[in-house]
């Protein structure tokens, strides 16, 4: 069973879209994990048969994957699949990138916006934020990738059994590399495309993802 | 005895007896009681014998009297800066662990996922 799983806070927009391409792909379990959306984010991913979770107040992404991750494991799933609500993924991106994890034999594919020329980058996030974020990334986690947060990853189960996110918001995708790392979990990058609909975060969301990082690991050393 | 010093002291005082209130009513614990009692009390010494900062201040070998104020200050702050982020990181803790644990019992039935 492949299960997916879209963080979505009030993307009432987007997640009618988001889903409806998932199921024509194929997808039949998708699973939408409304953070406390204040619009009507819950109402249009019922309409379009999503299966919804929904938080009573917002706790971040990082939250509301971990949430998705829990009900995954309660399915057992074979593999999860992160995949945004804003509309930016493709999700013919989905079924290459789990015959390359398979192909491969490792546990976790990582999307990468850099790999190919399909993905239109602002030329700030292309040139001077995500080159900065790729130096912090592997400062913090270790790890060297070529996409330092890129929400669109799969999980194999034995993945989604050890990797326990507790970064609430932005922070989780470095916490995730670094626990790929202390899992000794065998993990790629792989190409997709991202399509911009919004700028997404600017330098005020990186230096505030350093900062919930570096608080979280000061006190929660567990 | 100067106005400043009767502010002070008055607000120390009053401080002081909500500590012992809060601690009898048991809203905060011994170890909070007794640092919060040791701030005002100490505080209160300083402001009525101003010139025992002086000795402190000879003993650390700071200097003047006034800069053994001000750096116990800081310090306390910082203290207090820490302990209230370590608060809030556990209370935003354990409210993604509360909400997360609603969500689940939230759902219609255990083989039911669809709300």
């Amino acid at each position: 069973m492949i299960v997916v799983v879209i963080p979505a806070y009030n993307e009432e927009q987007t997640i009618g879209r988001v889903v409806s391409g998932l199921f024509e792909h194929g997808y039949t379990h998708v699973l939408v994990v409304d953070d406390g959306s204040t619009d009507n984010t819950l109402r249009v991913a019922k309409a379009v048969g999503a299966q919804v979770l929904r938080h009573a107040v917002n706790r971040g992404q990082g939250a509301a994957l971990e949430t998705g991750n829990e009900w995954a494991r309660r399915m057992g799933a074979q593999f999860t699949v992160h995949f945004d609500g804003d509309g930016q993924f493709n999700p013919s991106d989905i079924a290459p990138a789990l015959a390359y994890m398979q192909a491969e034999g490792v546990e976790v594919v990582l999307g990468s916006r850099f790999l190919d020329t399909r993905s239109k980058l602002p030329f700030t996030k292309r040139y001077v934020l995500l080159p900065l974020g790729r130096i912090v990334n592997r400062l913090l986690t270790g790890v060297s990738l070529s996409d330092s947060h890129n929400g669109f990853r799969i999980l194999s189960r034995e993945a989604l059994n050890k990797i326990s996110i507790t970064h609430d918001r932005m922070a989780h995708n470095s916490e995730i590399i670094m626990q790929l790392r202390t899992h000794n979990l065998k993990f790629k990058e792989f190409s997709v495309e991202i399509v911009y609909t919004r700028y997404g975060q600017g330098v005020g969301g990186g230096i505030k993802i350093l900062k919930d990082w570096l608080v979280h690991s000061f006190f929660h050393s567990d | 005895m100067m106005l400043i010093q009767i502010f002070f002291i008055s607000l120390f005082i009053v401080a002081f007896i909500k500590v012992i209130l809060r601690y009898y009513r048991k809203e905060i614990q011994l170890v909070d009681a007794l640092f919060w009692s040791i701030v005002w009390v100490g505080g209160g010494i300083v402001v009525l014998k101003p010139d025992f900062t002086f000795y402190i201040a000879r003993f650390l070998g700071v200097g003047r009297g006034a800069d053994v104020v001000v750096y116990s200050a800081l310090i306390l702050i910082f203290f207090i800066l820490f302990r209230l982020t370590i608060t809030l990181e556990r209370f935003n803790r354990n409210l993604t662990l509360l909400t997360r644990k609603k969500t689940f019992e939230n759902l219609p039935s255990k083989d039911s996922t669809t709300l």
